[in-house]
């Protein structure tokens, strides 16, 4: 999923002080599942704007909404019979979404209430981790099923580096070696010859270096 | 021989290759680099120049290169991954060829969040071993990376590092193996401070008989004082300092502690000359250039072959 983190409270207010009708709209996708954009982190966020309204002094009128998905038009357009009643749409979704309801409504100032971190799993309760950085042509097949690009903190695709100790990246001791993790699997799945090949310079032009991308599947088209 | 490298010259003549290191300064004052290079002469076969090492913004390693070449030496470029796309790296690889560069190191670099500027954005368009056979590639195929032909091909020596201290140590030498393939000539190692897995490394590096293939120079560091040592055992990432090591240190009054570590730079310098397949040594005295003429005398390294006229 897409992983984000809610802005702080005071970066908020710094973009939406001067409006005083505000639609706040989560997304009940990735963002929900992380608890960064969704219903429950609407309401959180409502609530925290209508103290600081009410401490402050401040007049300000907020519509909670949230979205099946920001990233797709039918449910962007749910909004499109109340939007003239506010003046900014603050939006919880990651920055697809935000772009997205955007595009949409283009009098309308759109302000992100999340930073998108990453694509990434559940590791526990609260706890989330990247594992793919969307470059466009996957190599798991070579490497163990862990992805150098995403987990080596220099994506070198023929680790590890020098750096690597005890398991751990020389960026932080709390951050797992991605090449250790690659030639542990390795050696699980019998594979360990794997590492001797050289993986050679990579065709960049998949992934954003190539441009903004799309993707068009013909046989879909309506 | 491939190259007008010195120490290609002396490494195919079947000698022992004394190389050093000069780090850059953190402004745009030539005299640094003089004045660290005039420490040297005479001493070394060739010498290293950092590229930003530890991600501290310094004056390039090009442009020191030249300056050291301009006094008679032999310098080594070195180059990191982590600041260069393919584009910069070719053509700073053509620029050091045509200004008489011999040697060239391809490293990935240290990690920017050590640096001074933690906030920069990373490149990492190519790993060290594919930097590896970027060079290789241009020099004996006379082709970009991009696949275009290379007009004047650079004549470089190519070197890499390779850590027998960090880990999983039981692919230190797959990966080695994998410089090889890419092309490397020769490799400088991580500060060998652990002698006995510095063995079994070589051990391992020669059922490979990678020893054939590529010159494996030993790298030493000496310590200036046991608070050093403490650094590099602990602040170091992929650093070996053994506890005896410390020990020793501590056991010297603090005044006695920089000629201690020399001693036991020197030690090591003779152990290491004893080890098969090893063909020479890396001094890397860190901000202490005026001992390495010390430690190459006591180990008994001098005199260096005479450099031929380029």
């Amino acid at each position: 999923m897409i992983v984000g983190n809610r802005k702080s409270l005071e970066e908020i207010l710094e973009m939406i002080k001067s409006y005083k009708k505000v639609l706040l709209l989560g997304c009940n996708e990735c963002v929900t599942v992380c608890a960064a954009g969704g219903e429950r982190e609407v309401g959180v966020l409502a609530s925290e704007l209508k103290l600081w309204s009410s401490k402050e002094g401040q007049e300000i009128e907020i519509r909670e909404q949230t979205l099946e998905r920001q990233c797709d038009h039918e449910y962007i357009e749910q909004i499109r019979p109340f939007i003239g009643d506010y003046e900014v749409i603050l939006s919880m979704a990651c920055g697809a979404g935000v772009q997205y309801v955007a595009e949409k409504y283009r009098t309308k100032p759109v302000l992100p209430a999340i930073n998108t971190s990453f694509l990434g799993v559940t590791l526990e309760q609260g706890v989330w981790s990247e594992r793919c950085q969307g470059c466009g042509t996957c190599i798991l097949d070579k490497t163990g099923g862990i992805c150098p690009i995403a987990r080596c903190a220099k994506s070198l695709l023929n680790g590890p580096c020098g750096g690597s100790s005890n398991g751990k990246c020389e960026v932080d001791k709390e951050t797992d070696c991605g090449w250790q993790m690659i030639v542990d699997r390795l050696k699980e799945l019998g594979q360990l010859d794997r590492y001797e090949e050289i993986i050679p310079i990579k065709d960049w032009t998949t992934s954003r270096d190539g441009g903004p991308r799309k993707r068009i599947r013909e046989d879909l088209k309506l | 021989m491939k190259t007008k490298s010195n120490i290609e010259r002396i490494l195919e003549s079947g000698g022992f290759v004394v190389t050093s290191e000069c780090g850059p300064p953190r402004g745009a004052d030539p005299e640094v680099i003089r004045k660290k290079g005039a420490l040297l002469k005479g001493v070394v076969d060739a010498v290293n120049v950092t590229d930003n090492q530890t991600s501290v913004v310094r004056m390039s390693s090009f442009a020191s290169c030249i300056i050291l070449k301009e006094m008679g030496f032999d310098p080594i470029l070195q180059m990191v991954c982590r600041d260069r796309n393919r584009i910069a790296i070719q053509s700073d690889i053509l620029g050091a060829a045509a200004l008489g560069i011999n040697n060239m190191l391809c490293l990935s670099g240290d990690h920017q969040k050590f640096g001074d500027h933690p906030k920069a954005k990373n490149v990492f368009d190519m790993d060290s071993v594919q930097m590896i056979n970027t060079v290789k590639t241009m020099r004996d195929d006379g082709k970009f990376v991009g696949g275009e032909e290379v007009k004047g091909k650079p004549m470089l020596f190519i070197g890499a590092a390779e850590n027998p201290f960090a880990d999983p140590f039981e692919i230190r030498a797959a990966r080695l193996g994998k410089k090889a393939k890419a092309g490397v000539e020769f490799i400088q190692t991580q500060c060998i401070y652990n002698i006995e897995r510095f063995e079994r490394w070589m051990g391992m590096v020669r059922d490979r008989g990678l020893q054939e293939k590529v010159a494996i120079l030993g790298g030493v560091t000496p310590f200036k004082s046991v608070g050093m040592a403490r650094y590099m055992k602990n602040q170091v990432p992929g650093m070996d300092v053994p506890d005896e090591m410390i020990e020793r240190m501590k056991g010297v009054p603090k005044e006695k502690q920089p000629e201690e570590g020399i001693k036991i730079c020197v030690e090591t310098i003779q152990k290491l000359k004893e080890i098969p397949g090893v063909r020479g040594i890396h001094i890397m005295a860190i901000e202490w250039e005026e001992k390495v003429a010390e430690i190459a005398k006591a180990a008994g390294l001098l005199p260096r072959p005479q450099l031929q006229a380029a």
